[in-house]
C-alpha cells in the first residue's frame, strides 16, 4: 500500500512538473548554458585562440638587443597584442582607465647598462681566478643601479592574470640575463664552445595517471563539466523548496497532513522524481561535452569506461541536494525565503566546494570548512572517476558521506514537520 | 446516541499570545450529527477543528474521535477523519481528475475504487465535464465543490469543514450542501463552521456557539432560539450572545 501511495506521490510530481514548461526549460537548459559558458570562458584562458589577443601596451625606451628580445617573446608568445604608440606618461593614464589591461615600459639604456653591469662582475670573477682579463674587454668596476622593467596593470585586473604576466616577464628578463652572462664569460675566457646551447640543465616532465597503455591528460572539459554538472545538480534546490513552501501556501501539505499517509513518503515521492531530473540533467551535460564540445573549438569530454560510475555518483549528488532542497522547503515559509537562500547557499556551498577555487588553495580554515561540504564531497568523486581512474571503491567514502548528507537533512525535515504540527 | 467526538477541557494558546485561542472546551457530539460551530472572527472555531482533526498540537485538554485517542491511534484515526479547509488546498495545474486521484491515494483507497468514487462524486458534484480541466481554471463555485470531493472520497466516520461555502453562488452553495446531506445520511458526522447563519439555521442539527474560546450555547437551532426570548432567528441569538462589538483579528 505504501508503495501505491508512493507511487501516486510520484505520478503528482510529474504531473506539476509537466504542466510548468517554463520551469523545466530553466531545469534542463540553464545548467547547459552554464556548463557551455563556463568551458569556452575557462579553456580561453589556458589556450591562446586565434583571434583573442590581449591588447597591451609595450614601450621601448631601450631600442635595443634586450628589449628587442621581450618584444620578440611576447610577439611570439601569441598572447598578446602590443601597441606601442604611447609614452610612459599617456600608457599610465591609458592602463589605469581601463583602456588596457596593462602596459610594460622598457626603461632607457637598459641594455647598455645590463652589459656593463655583467661584463664588470664577470671580470671580477675571472680576475679572481687568476687569469687576465681581455685587455679589450678590460673596463673599470662601474657602479651601475639595477633598471626597472615598469608595469602597470589596470586595478580591475585578474591577481591571476597579473601574477601569470608577472612571471612570464620575470623568466624572460632571466633567461636574457643568463644568456649575457655566458656570452661575457665566453668573452673573457676566448672560448669559441657555445655555453648557452645547454641552458635547460634541468627540466620537468609531468607523469600522468594511466588507463590501460593511455596517459590521462587533465584538460579545461574534464575538470568543467563534472565541476558545473555538479553545481546545476545542486540547484535543484532551488525549485524544489519551492515546490514545498507552494504546497504549503496553496494548503495542500495540510491534506496530506491529515492524512494517514507518512510525511516521508511524500518526501520520497519528491525524491524519486527530482533524481530522475538530476539524472537527465547530468547526461544532458555530458552529452554536450562529447558531442558539442568538439564543434565549438573545445577537447571532447572523455567518459570512455567511466559512464556507469558517473550516474552512480550523480545519484548520491542528486540525494544531497535533494536532501538539502527538502529541509529548505520545509524551514521556509515563503518563496521569498527559500529561493534566493536557495541559490545564495547553492552558490556558497559551490565556493566551499572547491567547484571555483581548488580546496587545496584555499586557507587552512577554509579548507577544513570544505572537507564537510557536500559539493566537495560530490567534486572529489567524480574527479576521483575521470582524472585520477578511480573504481567505487575508491570513491565509497564519498558516497557514503552524500547518502548520510541526505539521510541527517530529511530526518530533520521530518522532525521538524512532526514537532510542529504533531497532536 | 453514541458520542464520536468526546472533548474534555481542551486548551489550546498560540506562542506569544496574550489569550487562550480554546479556553476550556469540553464537548460531545453524537454520530450522524452535523454539528455547526459558530462564532465571530477569532472565536477560536478553526483552532478547535484544526486540533481535532490533528494539524495542531492542544496546549492541554484531551479528546477522543470514535474512541480514538490522537496521541495513541494517530494512524488510525487519520484514516476515519477527512477535511475541507478553508482555502482551495488543489494543485492548480492539475486536472480535477489528477488532483483527487492523488488526494485519494493518499487514503490508500485501491486504484478501481478510487476511479468509482471520483467518477460518481464529480458527477454528484456537476463536475464530470470538467474534470480533465486544471483547476486553474475553474470557478470560485468549482473549486469548493472540488475541494469538498477531496477531502470526502474515503468515504470518513467523521468530516470537519471550514466554511465550505464561503465565496459561491447559490447553485454551487445548494450542490455542496445537498452532497454534505447526503454524505450524513450515509453516516459521516459533519463538523462544520461558517459565518452563514441562516444556511447553519438550516444545515444543522446541532449548533455550538462560541466566543474568546469558551463555548457560549450549544443546542438544536430551534432550542437556541427558543433560548432567547427576543430571538427570532439563529443570528438574534448569535448577537445576543457575542454581541455587537466588531470582531477585527490580526492574527
Amino acid at each position: 500500500m505504501l508503495l501505491y501511495k508512493l507511487w501516486r506521490s510520484f505520478v503528482k510530481e510529474i504531473l506539476l512538473l509537466k504542466r510548468d514548461i517554463g520551469g523545466i526549460v530553466i531545469i534542463f537548459v540553464m545548467p547547459l548554458l552554464l556548463i557551455i559558458t563556463i568551458t569556452l570562458i575557462q579553456d580561453s584562458t589556458f589556450k591562446n585562440l586565434e583571434g583573442s589577443k590581449i591588447p597591451i601596451i609595450f614601450i621601448d625606451n631601450d631600442k635595443s638587443e634586450i628589449s628587442k628580445n621581450i618584444k620578440h617573446e611576447l610577439e611570439n608568445g601569441k598572447t598578446f597584442e602590443l601597441v606601442t604608440n604611447y609614452n610612459e606618461k599617456s600608457a599610465q593614464k591609458a592602463v589605469f582607465s581601463g583602456d588596457y589591461q596593462m602596459a610594460i615600459v622598457i626603461p632607457e639604456n637598459l641594455t647598455k647598462d645590463l652589459n656593463a653591469n655583467i661584463d664588470s662582475k664577470v671580470q671580477t670573477i675571472v680576475s679572481s681566478f687568476g687569469i687576465e682579463a681581455d685587455a679589450a674587454s678590460a673596463k673599470k668596476n662601474v657602479d651601475i643601479k639595477a633598471k626597472d622593467i615598469h608595469l602597470y596593470f589596470d586595478p580591475a585586473t585578474n591577481i591571476g592574470f597579473k601574477n601569470n604576466v608577472m612571471n612570464a616577464v620575470n623568466k624572460m628578463v632571466f633567461e636574457i640575463e643568463n644568456k649575457k652572462i655566458y656570452k661575457a664569460f665566453q668573452d673573457q675566457l676566448g672560448t669559441t664552445e657555445n655555453l648557452d646551447e645547454n641552458k635547460n640543465l634541468i627540466s620537468f616532465k609531468e607523469i600522468t595517471p594511466t588507463k590501460g597503455k593511455m596517459d590521462i591528460i587533465p584538460n579545461s572539459v574534464q575538470h568543467n563539466v563534472p565541476a558545473w554538472a555538479l553545481f546545476a545538480i545542486f540547484f535543484i534546490v532551488v525549485p524544489l523548496s519551492i515546490n514545498l513552501v507552494k504546497e504549503k501556501s496553496q494548503g495542500t501539505s495540510v491534506r496530506v497532513r491529515v492524512s494517514p499517509t507518512p510525511y516521508y513518503i511524500h518526501i520520497l515521492g519528491k525524491t524519486c522524481t527530482y533524481l530522475i531530473i538530476c539524472i537527465i540533467q547530468f547526461l544532458l551535460m555530458v552529452a554536450v561535452g562529447v558531442y558539442l564540445f568538439p564543434y565549438m573549438n573545445l577537447p571532447q569530454f572523455d567518459v570512455t569506461g567511466k559512464m556507469f560510475h558517473l550516474i552512480i555518483v550523480t545519484i548520491f549528488a542528486g540525494l544531497a541536494a535533494i536532501g538539502f532542497g527538502v529541509l529548505l522547503g520545509t524551514l521556509a515559509d515563503t518563496q521569498e525565503q527559500s529561493a534566493p537562500f536557495g541559490a545564495t547557499s547553492v552558490v556558497v556551498l559551490a565556493a566551499v566546494g572547491g567547484i571555483w577555487v581548488p580546496v587545496f588553495l584555499m586557507p587552512e580554515f577554509m579548507q577544513t570548512v570544505a572537507k564537510f561540504s557536500p559539493m566537495n564531497w560530490g567534486l572529489n568523486a567524480y574527479y576521483d572517476i575521470i582524472l585520477r581512474n578511480s573504481g567505487i571503491a575508491g570513491i565509497a567514502k564519498e558516497l557514503v558521506l552524500l547518502f548520510l548528507f541526505y539521510i541527517a537533512m530529511v530526518t530533520i525535515s521530518i522532525f521538524y514537520e512532526r514537532k510542529q504540527n504533531a497532536v | 446516541m453514541e458520542n464520536i467526538i468526546e472533548i474534555k477541557n481542551l486548551y489550546k494558546k498560540y506562542k506569544h499570545a496574550e489569550e487562550f485561542s480554546v479556553n476550556d472546551i469540553s464537548l460531545n457530539i453524537n454520530q450522524n450529527e452535523i454539528y455547526g460551530i459558530l462564532g465571530p472572527n477569532g472565536a477560536g472555531k478553526t483552532t478547535l477543528i484544526s486540533m481535532l482533526s490533528g494539524l495542531i498540537k492542544p496546549t492541554s485538554g484531551t479528546f477522543k474521535i470514535n474512541g480514538l485517542s490522537p496521541q495513541k491511534d494517530g494512524f488510525k484515526l487519520r484514516q476515519i477523519i477527512g477535511i475541507v479547509p478553508q482555502e482551495y488546498a488543489l494543485y492548480p495545474t492539475l486536472t480535477a481528475k489528477e488532483n483527487l486521484m492523488f488526494f485519494g491515494s493518499l487514503y490508500g483507497l485501491p486504484h478501481k475504487k478510487l476511479k468509482i468514487a471520483i467518477d460518481e462524486s464529480l458527477e454528484l458534484m456537476g463536475l464530470s465535464k470538467f474534470a480533465d480541466k486544471k483547476v486553474e481554471q475553474f470557478s470560485g463555485g468549482m473549486k469548493r465543490r472540488c475541494n469538498l470531493i477531496a477531502g470526502t472520497l474515503h468515504n470518513p466516520k467523521v468530516l470537519f469543514l471550514d466554511e465550505p461555502t464561503v465565496g459561491v453562488d447559490v447553485q454551487s452553495k445548494k450542490a455542496i450542501i445537498d452532497y454534505l446531506l447526503d454524505l450524513n445520511k450515509k453516516g459521516t458526522c459533519i463538523i462544520y463552521t461558517s459565518h452563514h447563519l441562516s444556511e447553519a439555521e438550516e444545515f444543522c442539527t446541532k449548533i455550538a456557539i462560541i466566543d474568546h474560546g469558551k463555548i457560549h450555547a450549544v443546542g438544536t437551532p430551534e432550542e437556541l432560539v427558543n433560548r432567547v426570548a427576543s430571538a427570532e432567528n439563529l443570528e438574534d441569538v448569535f448577537i445576543s450572545l457575542t454581541g455587537k462589538e466588531l470582531r477585527d483579528v490580526v492574527v
